[in-house]
């Protein structure tokens, strides 16, 4: 197996001469300094905000942050709702994103001539432009209420259903819900999980896709036999990246995820997660454990998605090594 | 009997059966289907967006101040002091970030070669753009708000934050396309590698590099989860960018989304546009450089 494909970087080389003028070597300087600061801001991070939510540790204890009971009012201070809102919202979204994402990435990379399939590109980039507070208020204020009318009948119709209903139904139906922002976060992940998975598909060699085709095989059987299982693992790396920011999205998510910080399986009543926590609450929280939960909450998040970026990115990496190696 | 069961399979073969040629047709017709299913949402938020925002759009409304209380209709007042400050917190973070991206960039492509540190650097870049930008928010209201006060310049800090690794990683992708014979050509000339890489190199990538700027510029603009907690919203213009609570665009339009006013309705709506318009005022210019860039290296 080759480990390096690629040509050797430029600017290995070292200088010709051995004394170098003062301002290459502080050129030089400038650049590594811009380059730790990644690193620098990374750590400082992770130390000030776990500083910051000490308070609320020590306070509560590992049961408290982990109990479900949120009322700052009489000092109850327990992370679970938030934890468990922002796993449910991410779920439904990469349920409804994946197959969006690999379905468009699959049309442009196998279906549609190179000429149109750049205007389709901007379209779907277009989504990412839309700033994450206008996805807010047309959800909260034009998708939500029309939501709410679907939402009712459906959980009406399905009311005794063994399985459904436990997901579906339920009393407290809203338009604003977990569901509703499942959908509105979908939305705004497309766009990364698209380019992605794009680019992994990208690296299918056209050898495997023309062997496919003297076989015999239509374009679908193409796809499952040749494209699909080479561009697997990247794919799901892709998802992930996807599921990562899906955790962290927070202004869309704090307008239509309903504001309720309840533990339920239907999908169709309020909810919370913890970056809209820590948006919609921040501002009335004064100094002490109130504070410094919403900021324990951020680190919660913080190490969440760091651990899916690293997982995701070790994938993507190691498929993309893989694909030019072989 | 056998030389026509075999002549029966090879027509099969060439045209496919009536059940493998739906099931390709079923999936072709599903990756139309979900690229529609994408665009149907944002034709929506987009007709709602002008709909809704085009009749708040005057001058007036774009720098007339202040914002006045959300009882009072959308023709009072006037978003002029979220319009300056979305432009210069941005502005003054673009300041701070791009440079600094940059020479990000530079480090790992042209001074990291295949060193350990350059690869960590490249990896945590990539992991620092999946952070979430209220991370960033929470970030600079621990390490600067809380020592310094509310203002412009702690929002600058935190959307630069969110900046930098996206100027970083594209500055990175820019300079690997430049190549090499350029800088050995200018070596043989006796430059410098700093000299080099200033006047030689990072000029050939250049287009590149200002539309990956110009593209994290976009999505700064649109943040709002990092200015939360770092400039408040305020009602009148506040000039002094290092200084004072102050107010954008995206804030304000967060704080108005949930009120029950008409008023305060119309002017979340205005705002929005006003906001939608600069990013794909950035978007496009972007798109322009990079197809001036791509003829350039034809």
């Amino acid at each position: 197996m080759a480990t390096k494909a690629d040509p050797a970087p430029a600017g290995s080389a070292s200088p010709l001469s051995r004394r170098r003028p003062l301002g290459d070597r502080t050129f030089q300087i400038a650049c590594l300094a811009a380059g730790l600061l990644v690193l620098v801001i990374l750590v400082l991070i992770a130390i000030t905000t776990t500083q910051q939510s000490a308070t609320w540790f020590s306070t509560v204890g590992l049961s408290g942050v982990f109990s479900t009971n949120w009322d700052p009012g009489s000092g109850h201070y327990g992370a679970l709702p938030f934890i468990y809102g922002t796993a449910v919202t991410s779920v439904i979204a990469i349920v409804i994103a994946f197959p969006m994402s690999v379905g468009i990435a699959l049309l442009l990379t196998e279906v549609v001539p190179r000429r149109y399939s750049r205007p389709i590109v901007y379209v779907i980039d277009l989504l990412a432009v839309v700033p994450s507070v206008v996805w807010g208020l047309w959800g909260f204020l034009v998708l939500a209420p029309w939501l709410q009318t679907i939402y009712q009948s459906i959980a009406s119709g399905l009311t005794g259903v063994p399985v459904l209903s436990t997901f579906f139904g339920g009393t407290s139906v809203s338009g604003v819900s977990f569901f509703t922002a499942g959908l509105i976060l979908a939305i705004m992940i497309t766009p990364i999980v698209t380019s992605l998975s794009r680019e992994v598909i990208a690296t299918v060699p056209t050898i495997d896709r023309e062997g496919a085709y003297a076989l015999g095989a239509t374009r679908w059987e193409m796809i499952r036999g040749a494209v699909w299982p080479h561009s697997q693992t990247g794919v799901i790396g892709a998802v992930l990246l996807g599921l990562g920011r899906a955790m962290g999205e927070t202004i869309a998510a704090a307008l239509v995820i309903g504001s309720s910080p309840t533990i339920t399986t239907h999908l169709f009543s309020p909810g919370y997660s913890l970056p809209s926590v820590i948006a919609n609450q921040f501002g009335e929280a004064t100094v002490g454990v109130f504070r410094s939960a919403l900021i324990g909450m951020g680190v919660l998040l913080f190490v969440l998605t760091i651990i899916i970026n690293l997982t995701a990115r070790g994938i993507v990496g190691r498929s993309a090594r893989r694909a030019r190696g072989a | 009997m056998m030389a026509i069961a075999s002549e029966q399979q090879t027509v099969d073969l060439r045209e496919p059966g009536g059940w493998r040629r739906t099931k390709n047709r079923i999936a072709t017709g599903g990756m139309f289907l979900a690229f529609l299913i994408a665009v149907i949402p944002l034709g929506f938020v987009l007709f709602t967006v002008i709909s809704k925002g085009a009749s708040a759009i005057t001058w007036q409304f774009l720098t007339g101040g202040p914002i006045p209380p959300n009882v009072l209709p959308v023709t009072f007042g006037g978003m002029g002091p979220a319009v300056y400050g979305t432009l210069v917190i941005t502005g003054f973070a673009a300041l701070i970030a791009i440079p600094l991206g940059v020479l990000g960039g530079i480090y790992i492509n042209e001074y990291g070669g295949n060193q350990v540190l350059a690869r960590v650097i490249n990896f945590f870049a990539d992991v620092m753009t999946g952070v979430p930008s209220i991370i960033m928010g929470l970030f600079i209201f621990t390490i600067w708000v809380l020592h310094f006060g509310y203002s412009g310049m702690a929002g600058s800090f935190a959307l630069a934050c969110l900046m930098l690794p996206i100027v970083i990683r594209s500055t990175y992708e820019m300079l690997r396309l430049v190549p090499d014979s350029l800088r050995e050509a200018s070596y043989a000339l006796g430059a410098t590698k700093a000299r080099v890489t200033v006047t030689v190199v990072l000029p050939a990538a250049v287009s590149g590099i200002v539309s990956g700027a110009l593209l994290a510029i976009a999505r700064a603009a649109g943040e709002t989860a990092p200015l939360l907690f770092t400039i408040l919203t305020v009602e009148a213009i506040n000039t002094n960018l290092f200084s004072g609570p102050n107010t954008a665009l995206a804030t304000q339009i967060f704080a108005n989304a949930t009120q029950p006013y008409t008023g305060a309705q119309a002017r979340a709506w205005g705002a929005a546009l006003t906001l939608i318009a600069i990013a794909f005022i950035l978007m496009i210019v972007a798109r322009l450089v990079t197809a001036r860039f791509a003829r350039y290296s034809q």
